[in-house]
C-alpha cells in the first residue's frame, strides 16, 4: 500500500495539463500552474484517501498494538488499561509453555513448504512447459487447492483424518480400539499431516509462479543449449534455472509470508492443540472473546511483527539496493 | 481458542472460523475493540412500551420458544419485547465490547463467575428489585448462582441441565452391569466392560472443554464445592497435593477411556454409545441430540457421576444455568424489571420448555408434568444438589480457562506422568491472569 501512493501521484501529476489562457497569470506561481484547482482536488483525494487509509489501518494499528504490548488490558474501558512495562515479554519467553513450541512449529512449516512443494511446483511448472497434450486440464488441476480457501481445506482434510471415519483410518484399518492413529491429535504426528495439507495448497501455487517465470524464459536461450548439445538436464540446471532468478526470489517471499500466516488451515484443523501451535494462533486465542488479555496477545503479535522485520528488511534492502544500481 | 460448552449449541467449524478469522484480523493489533462495539445492541428506544433483549439464541428450536414466551409477555404486561438476536458464539466473543457499547435493556447470559465477572466489572445493574418478587419460585443452590460477589442478585435463571454419565439401559441389562456409586465401583465396571470389549468410557476431547467436565466432576467428588470453587476464582494453588490426588484419580481411568480422543468431537464419541460399543460417556444432557432414533432415546439413561469421599457424597451437580441479565443503564428500567419478573415465574419457564425440551427449568415451582423421563431425572437431580457449579469455564474466568486450562489438560491427557511440571505451570500462569484483575 505504501509504494502504491507515491506512484499513485506521480502519475497524476504526469497528466497533461489542459491549457487555459487564465492559468498563465499564476507562473510566479512554480509548477502549482500545471493544474487546476479540479487536478488539485482529485489528487489530493488520490493521494490523500490512501494515505489516511493506510495511516490509520496500518500504522495507527500498527502502533497501538506494540503499545498494547506492554500493558496489561480486559478490553472493558480504556481506563483499565494497565502499564506493566516487559511483563508480557518475560512471562511470553519463560511461563507460557505454548509460545516455544509454537515459534518452533512457524519455523517447521516454513523449512518444510520451502523443501517439498516449492521443488515439487517446480518440478510440475517444468513439466507443464513443455508443451504436453492436456496441459491446461493439469494446471487447472493443480492450482486448484490454490483457488479454495484454507479454511475449506482444512475442513476437508480434517475429514480424511478424522479417527473414526476418516479416509485413512478407515482404509488401513486404524479406526478400532487399541489401533487408533490419532492423526489429528497425536502431538507428534499432527503438524506433519497437516503440513501435508498445506503442501498439498503451497505445491499448485509454486507451480503457476514458476510456471509464469518460464513462459518468459526466451526460446532462443533453450536453441542454443540444445545446438551446444546440452541435454535436458543440462540445459534447466545451467541455463533455464539461473533465468529464473527473479521468479526464485518471488517464491522465497511467498513461502516465509505463507509460514508466517500460517493460522486458517490449523485452526479449522485442530485449533492449535499441542503439537501444532502457531504464533497467530496463540495471538487469536489471548485476544479474542470474552476477558480478553489484549497486552499479553498483542506482546505475541509484536514477537510475530519482529519477526517477519527481521525477514523482510534484508529483502527490502537487497531490493533497493537492485533498484538502485539499474 | 473455545467452543463454548453451553453445551446446547455446539456449532460447525467453518462459520466459527470466518468469524473468528474476521475478528482477528480487526483485533490483532487492538484497536479493533472500540469499532466493535458499533456491532452493539440497537436498543435506541426509550419508549416505555418497549424492551429490547440482546440473545445468543441463534438457534432455530431457543428462538422459537423464547418468541413463544415474549408474545405471552406482551399479552400480559402490553410491553413488547424487541430481540436482538445474534450468532451464539459471536455474541459470547463480543460480550465485552457489547456490554460497554449500547447494550440491549436485557441480555441473555450465564450464571455464575460469568456473570459475576461483569457484574463487578459494573456493566450490569442490580435487580433485587425483582428477586423480591421471584425469590420464592427458586430453590437455594439456583439463588446462589444469581448473586455478584457483592450480595447483590444480577441474574434471573431460566433453563439448566446437569452432566452425568450416561449409558443403555439394554446394555447394563443385558450385561448384568448394575450402576456404580463410588469410585472403586466405577474402575470395577470399567474392567469388566473392558473384558467384554465395549470401550469403558467414551471420549472426545477435539475441542477442548470435555476434559474440563471430566476435572470438575472429580475434583468436587474428590475434594468438595468449596475447593473446587477457590480453585476456579483462583483462590486455592493447583501445586496444592489435592489437585495432584484430581489427576491421579483421573489418570486410573484413563486407560479406560476411548484412545484416539484428541481427534474426536464430542458428536462421534456419542455415536460409539449410539451405536452401543461404548459402555459408558460422561456428558450434559445435550448428548440426546445425538440420539435421533426414538428407541435409542428411550434406551438412554444417566447416573451421578460415582462417590470418591464419603465426606462430600454426591452433594454436588455441574448444572450450567442460562438466565437474564439487567444492562448497566437500560433504557426502560420499569420494563424491563417487569419483563425479568415474567421470565423469572413458573409460567414463563414452563411455556420455554414446551418449545425447547433439551433442558429443564431452573425454578422449583414449574410445573414437570410434560417432563420426558430423562428430564425429570435431571431436573430431580438438580432439585436435590446441596451445591451448584458451572462449568469450568464459567466458574472461572474465561482467559484463563481457554489459554491455560484447555491446553493443559490436553497434555495431561497425552501425558498423564508429567503432571507435576504441568501444576507448576498452570499455577504460574494463574498467578499472572489473576493478578491482572
Amino acid at each position: 500500500m505504501s509504494t502504491d501512493t507515491p506512484t499513485k501521484s506521480q502519475e497524476a501529476a504526469a497528466v497533461p495539463p489542459p491549457g487555459r489562457a487564465s492559468e498563465n497569470k499564476r507562473i510566479r506561481q512554480g509548477h502549482r500552474r500545471l493544474l487546476t484547482r479540479r487536478d488539485r482536488i482529485t489528487l489530493a483525494f488520490m493521494a490523500g484517501v490512501p494515505t489516511v487509509l493506510h495511516v490509520l489501518l496500518v500504522w495507527v494499528t500498527a502502533l497501538a498494538s506494540i503499545l498494547l504490548a506492554f500493558t496489561s488490558w480486559d478490553g472493558i474501558g480504556f481506563d483499565s488499561i494497565k502499564w506493566v512495562g516487559l511483563d508480557n515479554f518475560h512471562q511470553l519467553f519463560t511461563d507460557n509453555p505454548q509460545f516455544w513450541p509454537a515459534v518452533q512449529h512457524n519455523v517447521i512449516w516454513f523449512v518444510v513448504l520451502i523443501l517439498i512443494p516449492t521443488p515439487f511446483g517446480l518440478f510440475l511448472a517444468v513439466q507443464l512447459d513443455k508443451k504436453i497434450r492436456f496441459s491446461r486440464v493439469y494446471q487447472t488441476a493443480f492450482f486448484l487447492p490454490v483457488v479454495i480457501s484454507l479454511a475449506c481445506i482444512g475442513f476437508v482434510w480434517q475429514l480424511i483424518y478424522n479417527p473414526d471415519t476418516g479416509l485413512i483410518n478407515s482404509l488401513i484399518g486404524a479406526n478400532k480400539p487399541g489401533h487408533y492413529i490419532d492423526w489429528i491429535g497425536d502431538p507428534n504426528l499432527n503438524l506433519w499431516a497437516v503440513l501435508v495439507a498445506a503442501s498439498w495448497r503451497h505445491t499448485g501455487y509454486m507451480m503457476i509462479l514458476y510456471l509464469a517465470g518460464l513462459k518468459s524464459v526466451d526460446p532462443s536461450l533453450r536453441e542454443a543449449s540444445a545446438l551446444d548439445g546440452a541435454n535436458e538436464w543440462q540445459t534447466f540446471k545451467n541455463v533455464i534455472f539461473p533465468t529464473l532468478r527473479p521468479t526464485n526470489t518471488i517464491v522465497l517471499v511467498v513461502t516465509i509470508i505463507e509460514a508466517l500466516r500460517a493460522f486458517d488451515l490449523v485452526f479449522v484443523f485442530n485449533k492449535g492443540a499441542q503439537g501444532t501451535e502457531l504464533l497467530s494462533i496463540l495471538v487469536t486465542n489471548n485476544i479474542i472473546g470474552e476477558s480478553s488479555r489484549i497486552g499479553y496477545g498483542s506482546a505475541i503479535a509484536v514477537v510475530l511483527l519482529f519477526i517477519s522485520l527481521i525477514v523482510i528488511i534484508p529483502y527490502l534492502i537487497a531490493t533497493f539496493r537492485k533498484e538502485r544500481s539499474a | 481458542m473455545r467452543i463454548s460448552p453451553s453445551g446446547l449449541h455446539v456449532p460447525g467449524p467453518s462459520r466459527r472460523n470466518v468469524i473468528r478469522g474476521a475478528g482477528s484480523a480487526a483485533l490483532l493489533a487492538g484497536a479493533g475493540i472500540p469499532l466493535l462495539s458499533a456491532c452493539g445492541g440497537s436498543g435506541s428506544s426509550s419508549d416505555p412500551k418497549t424492551v429490547s433483549v440482546g440473545s445468543n439464541d441463534s438457534d432455530a428450536v431457543p428462538k422459537k420458544a423464547y418468541a413463544a414466551v415474549y408474545a405471552a409477555f406482551q399479552k400480559q404486561s402490553g410491553i413488547t419485547a424487541k430481540v436482538n438476536t445474534k450468532d451464539h458464539n459471536t455474541f459470547q466473543e463480543q460480550i465485552n465490547s457489547y456490554l460497554q457499547g449500547t447494550p440491549d435493556d436485557a441480555f441473555k447470559w450465564f450464571a455464575g463467575y460469568r456473570m459475576q465477572f461483569f457484574a463487578a466489572k459494573g456493566l450490569a445493574s442490580p435487580i433485587d428489585d425483582v428477586w423480591q418478587k421471584i425469590g420464592d419460585n427458586f430453590p437455594d443452590a439456583m439463588k446462589k448462582l444469581s448473586k455478584g460477589a457483592d450480595g447483590k442478585y444480577y441474574f434471573v435463571p431460566m433453563t439448566t441441565y446437569p452432566w452425568a454419565v450416561f449409558y443403555r439401559k439394554s446394555v447394563f441389562q443385558a450385561k448384568g452391569y448394575t450402576v456404580p456409586t463410588t469410585w472403586d465401583e466405577l474402575v470395577a465396571l470399567c474392567k469388566q466392560m473392558k473384558k467384554d470389549n465395549l470401550v469403558p468410557i467414551a471420549f472426545g476431547d477435539k475441542d477442548a472443554w470435555p476434559a474440563m467436565g471430566t476435572f470438575d466432576q472429580i475434583n468436587f467428588r474428590l475434594n468438595g464445592y468449596d475447593f473446587h470453587v477457590d480453585l476456579m476464582a483462583g483462590k486455592a494453588e493447583w501445586t496444592d497435593p489435592k489437585v495432584k490426588d484430581v489427576f491421579d484419580h483421573w489418570a486410573e481411568l484413563l486407560p479406560y477411556h476411548q484412545d484416539g480422543f484428541m481427534g474426536r468431537t464430542w458428536q462421534d464419541a456419542a455415536q460409539t454409545l449410539v451405536s452401543k460399543k461404548a459402555g459408558m460417556y460422561l456428558l450434559g444432557t445435550f448428548v440426546a441430540q445425538q440420539f435421533t432414533n426414538k428407541a435409542d432415546l428411550d434406551d438412554l439413561d444417566f447416573f451421578a457421576f460415582p462417590e470418591i469421599n464419603s465426606a462430600y457424597g454426591q452433594d454436588t451437580v455441574e448444572a450450567p444455568t442460562d438466565g437474564f441479565m439487567v444492562s448497566k443503564s437500560p433504557k426502560n428500567h420499569d420494563g424491563v424489571v417487569k419483563l425479568l419478573e415474567y421470565l423469572g415465574s413458573p409460567a414463563a419457564e414452563e411455556l420455554y420448555l414446551k418449545g425447547d425440551p433439551s433442558v429443564v427449568a431452573a425454578s422449583s415451582k414449574a410445573s414437570t408434568s410434560a417432563y420426558s423421563t430423562l428430564q425429570k431425572k435431571a431436573f430431580d437431580m438438580i432439585g436435590a444438589a446441596k451445591s451448584l457449579t458451572q462449568f469450568m469455564d464459567r466458574d472461572s474466568r474465561p482467559d484463563f480457562t481457554s489459554t491455560v486450562m484447555q491446553p493443559g489438560l490436553q497434555k495431561f491427557l497425552q501425558n498423564p506422568k508429567g503432571i507435576d511440571s504441568l501444576l507448576s505451570s498452570i499455577e504460574r500462569q494463574k498467578k499472572t491472569i489473576f493478578a491482572s484483575e
